[in-house]
């Protein structure tokens, strides 16, 4: 087994396993690149199928082409979608940033389905490559009953014998790319021929490496117009991912603060 | 694709005591490495300024703000580096005593270790825990890291004391120290090449260390064991589910799935945008197979071939570290989670308590938290399972307390019956004699044929009672007939023996083999014993297969337990009797019993009249046809 297929063997377990132990799940589905691999990932463990909805958290704020191509493979992969429109930013914890108070709009969002579908599971994309605090995750990881991440006191997790146990009211988020990274994503959409939004590609020298709200979210300079190229991109910068995402970069911990309160 | 491309990193853990610098160690290679994405190390100066604190490696890694405030790693990072040679994913894990458990977490993952050790305070409390747990987390490529050595004056004597320090304790505990490595961290001396501060240490740098540990290669020469994960029914296709965790898998191979012992051929092995058809697959692959027969699977199944099938025990040792926050005690219930069965033991005993700081063992009432001991635990039901030292992945298991992972443990089998063992040691130098009186003579001498009716069910079920009056009646009638009872043995030929499953095994094995004796001599023998395990059952009709019928002697628990006609119930109730079938020992049904009775709907007459007529039927009636007329015998299973 080389890289990949040992990183897609253990996203497959970890789908499978989530699959055995709840009830109601249910996966987010940002139209993003590792969000794209994830729901790939789902076909691949369940034999062409997504047997639970995807879930999209709508801000109203995506990039056009991040709604044209959710229409469409939607329909082509045959999912059942399930959209929760976020709240307005009034209704938003006035003393964070302003970027991260835009993004907690999502977190709100989430929430709601939770409550609202009662579900046992979230499945999230995120990598641990992508922003330290996520480095520091668990798979199976709990949330509280408002959704918080308690980072100081997570639970053992070893053996791949995952917290599957939580009181009522209370939910596990499930990160089956947690070990993948950017370059991963990008060699593995290579090898399975995978769609992704043409955003992701260079036009004038420049190309978003992470998609998010229009408003919050910045390109890169980037001649990198194919996954060839992006891959061979990748392989050569030191420049960090999220360097376009200015939630991220607003305070020392500003997305510590995001992420406790039950950003993704 | 390149080389850089299909390599998988090598997971390598840093641990070691608090404060001895890991997180610094591992900041320090990724900045010298050149690992570090564009302004990181200006970011993370940026924090250690607003701190009013010199630059602070360990920032890099540590991405909670209580980390940095407070100057120690909470929860485990993992970063990625490379040398010339390979690329790492280094798992940093916390030194401190509190977070044993996101250590745990962290090491677990890895297939090599770092162990950072202060040059100043030499091997520390969590030095020697964090060894001892690498061990029984399974990882045996250890290289050791005597840190901050600028502190100590880059003293060669120095390094030279903690080294062997270090070694000798790992030495205790089963692992030599693939190098032990003098280095600053801080100062960025002895990480990536030879350190010019210390030109009188002739080993290699650390990065030399780490190149030389081998990879991890998935187990595929063990024997097959795939874990059943789950089952789908997608398509018209019943698809079983799961990983494999060792030895290799192909269409057409037999499996046995324990521990119901069915058995089915690979069909087929399902995939979905696969390149090409899937034939066949190995250890660390995902898979889902469609089985030829539509055998009952379900997940928490193990599947083996059935020549290397996996240990099948409701009781085995385990050497288990604890990290639930009240200490283990003996007696105390929990959920075993072993590969993706899950079952309830309870913790029989305490074997040992073992100290990781001077290795010494002591018996002892509890583990505290974070301790490490020896332990008997006994489960409901028969697990299948391997011995660590066999199979380690099939060999290891979590224990969970209400909604929290509380231990690891791995397992022994030493001194623990293992079901699917075969019958005691047989000696070489012994010859079997021919009788000159044969079965058939016998047969025909007494109107019937000798014979094994193999009563099993629960205390109170009525097997005694059936077998006694079974006994009386065919002796009236003619019969050569004879009664060994459960008690009755055990006052003479097994009353060395208890009633543990080793036990309880040995017993049945000594009774299949008197039953036997009695049956060739040519009586019909009604054996009347609990016999819960139908591996042991199974057992003894392996000794005398053609003559063994098994009689499923049924009444509920609540029956048994209101005739309790030896007040055996309200002892095990009250605690006094341990193993006491269908209270603290399970009992397993007969799967597929020759005769069943059940005394909760049938008064004993009825039952005993049953009985007589199919003896009658099956081994023949004294009279009936005259001394010549006796059916041969008539085994149900060739």
């Amino acid at each position: 087994m080389d890289h990949l297929d040992a990183l897609e063997a253990q996203s497959v377990y970890i789908l499978r396993e989530a699959r055995a132990r709840f009830d109601r799940m249910g996966m987010l589905w940002s139209l993003g690149k590792d969000s794209n691999v994830m729901v790939w990932l789902a076909r691949k463990a369940f034999f062409g199928h997504v047997p639970f909805p995807l879930l999209f958290c709508d801000t109203g704020k995506k990039f056009p082409e991040m709604y044209a191509f959710q229409k469409r493979y939607a329909a082509e992969w045959g999912v059942e979608l399930v959209v929760e429109d976020c709240p307005p930013i009034e209704e938003i914890d006035p003393t964070l940033p302003p970027a991260s108070r835009s993004a907690a709009r999502k977190t709100e969002a989430l929430k709601r389905l939770v409550a609202r579908r009662g579900l046992d599971a979230a499945i999230a994309g995120i990598r641990r490559d992508e922003e330290g605090t996520r480095g520091k995750e668990r798979v199976f990881s709990p949330r509280g009953a408002d959704a918080e991440w308690n980072f100081r006191d997570q639970p053992p997790e070893f053996w791949d014998q995952y917290k599957t146990e939580f009181p009522p009211g209370t939910h596990i988020r499930v990160h089956p790319i947690l070990e993948w990274t950017e370059i991963d994503i990008w060699r593995y959409i290579r090898r399975e021929g995978i769609p992704v939004v043409s955003l992701y590609f260079a036009r004038n020298g420049k190309r978003y490496r992470s998609l998010g709200d229009r408003d919050i979210t910045f390109p890169v300079d980037s001649d990198a117009a194919s996954v060839d190229e992006i891959v061979a991109e990748l392989e050569r910068t030191r420049i960090a991912e999220r360097s376009g995402r200015a939630m991220d970069h607003e305070s020392e911990d500003a997305f510590e603060r995001l992420r406790s309160a039950g950003y993704m | 694709m390149t080389e850089t491309e299909t390599a998988r990193p090598l997971v390598l853990v840093v641990a070691g005591h608090v404060d001895h610098g890991k997180s610094t160690l591992i900041g320090r290679l990724l900045h010298d490495s050149g690992a570090l994405a564009e302004g990181r190390i200006e970011a993370v100066r940026a924090m250690c300024a607003r701190r009013g604190m010199p630059l602070e490696y360990a920032f890099l890694l540590d991405a909670l703000r209580a980390e940095r405030d407070q100057g120690v790693t909470i929860d485990t990072a993992r970063v990625r580096f490379r040398t010339a040679r390979r690329a790492y994913t280094i798992v940093d894990a916390p030194g401190h005593r509190e977070f044993v458990r996101n250590m745990v977490s962290g090491a677990a993952q890895a297939a090599a270790a770092v162990l950072v050790v202060d040059a100043v305070e030499g091997m520390r409390e969590q030095s020697r825990r964090h060894g001892y747990l690498l061990r029984l987390l399974g990882i045996g490529q250890v290289a050791v890291a005597v840190n901050k050595m600028d502190l100590a004056g880059y003293d060669r004597a120095r390094f030279e004391a903690v080294a062997a320090d270090a070694r000798a304790y790992l030495r205790g505990i089963g692992i030599e120290a693939a190098a032990v490595v003098p280095v600053s961290a801080r100062a960025g001396e002895g990480l990536l090449g030879p350190s010019g501060a210390m030109p009188w240490h002739g080993g290699p740098s650390l990065a030399d260390a780490l190149d030389a540990f081998a990879p991890p290669a998935p187990p595929t020469d063990l024997p097959l064991r795939l874990p059943v994960q789950d089952v789908y029914k997608f398509d018209e296709r019943r698809i079983v589910a799961g990983r494999i965790e060792s030895g290799r898998l192909a269409v057409g191979d037999t499996l046995v799935f324990s521990p119901t012992d069915r058995t089915a051929r690979v069909a087929s092995i399902e995939s979905w945008n696969a390149p090409a058809p899937v034939l066949s697959a190995g250890a660390g692959q995902c898979v889902g197979i469609v089985l030829d027969e539509p055998v009952f699977v379900e997940r928490g199944h193990l599947a083996a071939p059935p020549d290397a099938p996996p240990s099948e025990a409701s009781a085995f040792g385990a050497r288990l570290f604890w990290l639930g926050r009240a200490p283990l005690r003996a007696g105390r219930r929990y959920t075993m989670k072993l590969a993706t069965a899950a079952c309830p033991v309870e913790v029989r005993s305490i074997e040992s308590v073992i100290d990781t700081d001077d290795l010494s063992r002591a018996p002892g009432d509890e583990i505290p938290r974070n301790g490490v001991g020896e332990v008997v635990l006994r489960a409901r039901a028969t697990v299948a399972l391997d011995d660590f030292a066999a199979n380690p992945r099939t060999g290891r298991f979590v224990l969970v307390d209400g909604y929290d992972t509380v231990a690891g443990g791995i397992v022994s089998m030493a001194g623990h019956l293992d079901r699917r063992a075969g019958p005691a040691r047989v000696s070489r130098n012994i010859a079997r004699v021919e009788h000159r009186v044969d079965r058939a003579a016998r047969a025909r001498a007494n109107g019937h044929a000798g014979a094994i009716l193999w009563l099993t069910g629960l205390s109170g079920a009525g097997k005694s009672t059936l077998a006694i009056e079974l006994e009386r009646r065919l002796f009236a009638r003619g019969y050569q007939a004879y009664v060994l009872d459960g008690d009755n043995l055990r006052f003479g030929l097994s009353s060395d023996l208890g009633f543990a499953p080793a036990d309880r095994a040995e017993n049945i094995r000594r009774v299949g083999e008197v039953a036997r004796l009695f049956a060739e001599a040519g009586f019909v023998v009604a054996a009347a014993f609990v016999s819960p395990y139908r591996a042991d059952r199974d057992r003894a009709r392996a000794i005398a297969p053609e003559a063994f019928h098994e009689v499923y002697v049924k009444a509920d628990l609540a029956v048994c337990e209101s005739r309790d006609p030896k007040g055996l119930y309200a002892r095990a109730r009250r605690g006094e009797i341990p193993d006491f079938t269908g209270v603290s020992a399970p009992y397993e049904e007969p799967a597929d019993p020759e005769l069943a009775l059940d005394t909760g709907a049938l008064s004993v007459a009825e039952a005993v009249d049953r009985l007589v007529r199919y003896v009658a039927a099956h081994f023949g009636e004294p009279g009936a046809g005259g001394r010549q007329g006796a059916p041969p015998p008539v085994p149900r299973r060739p």
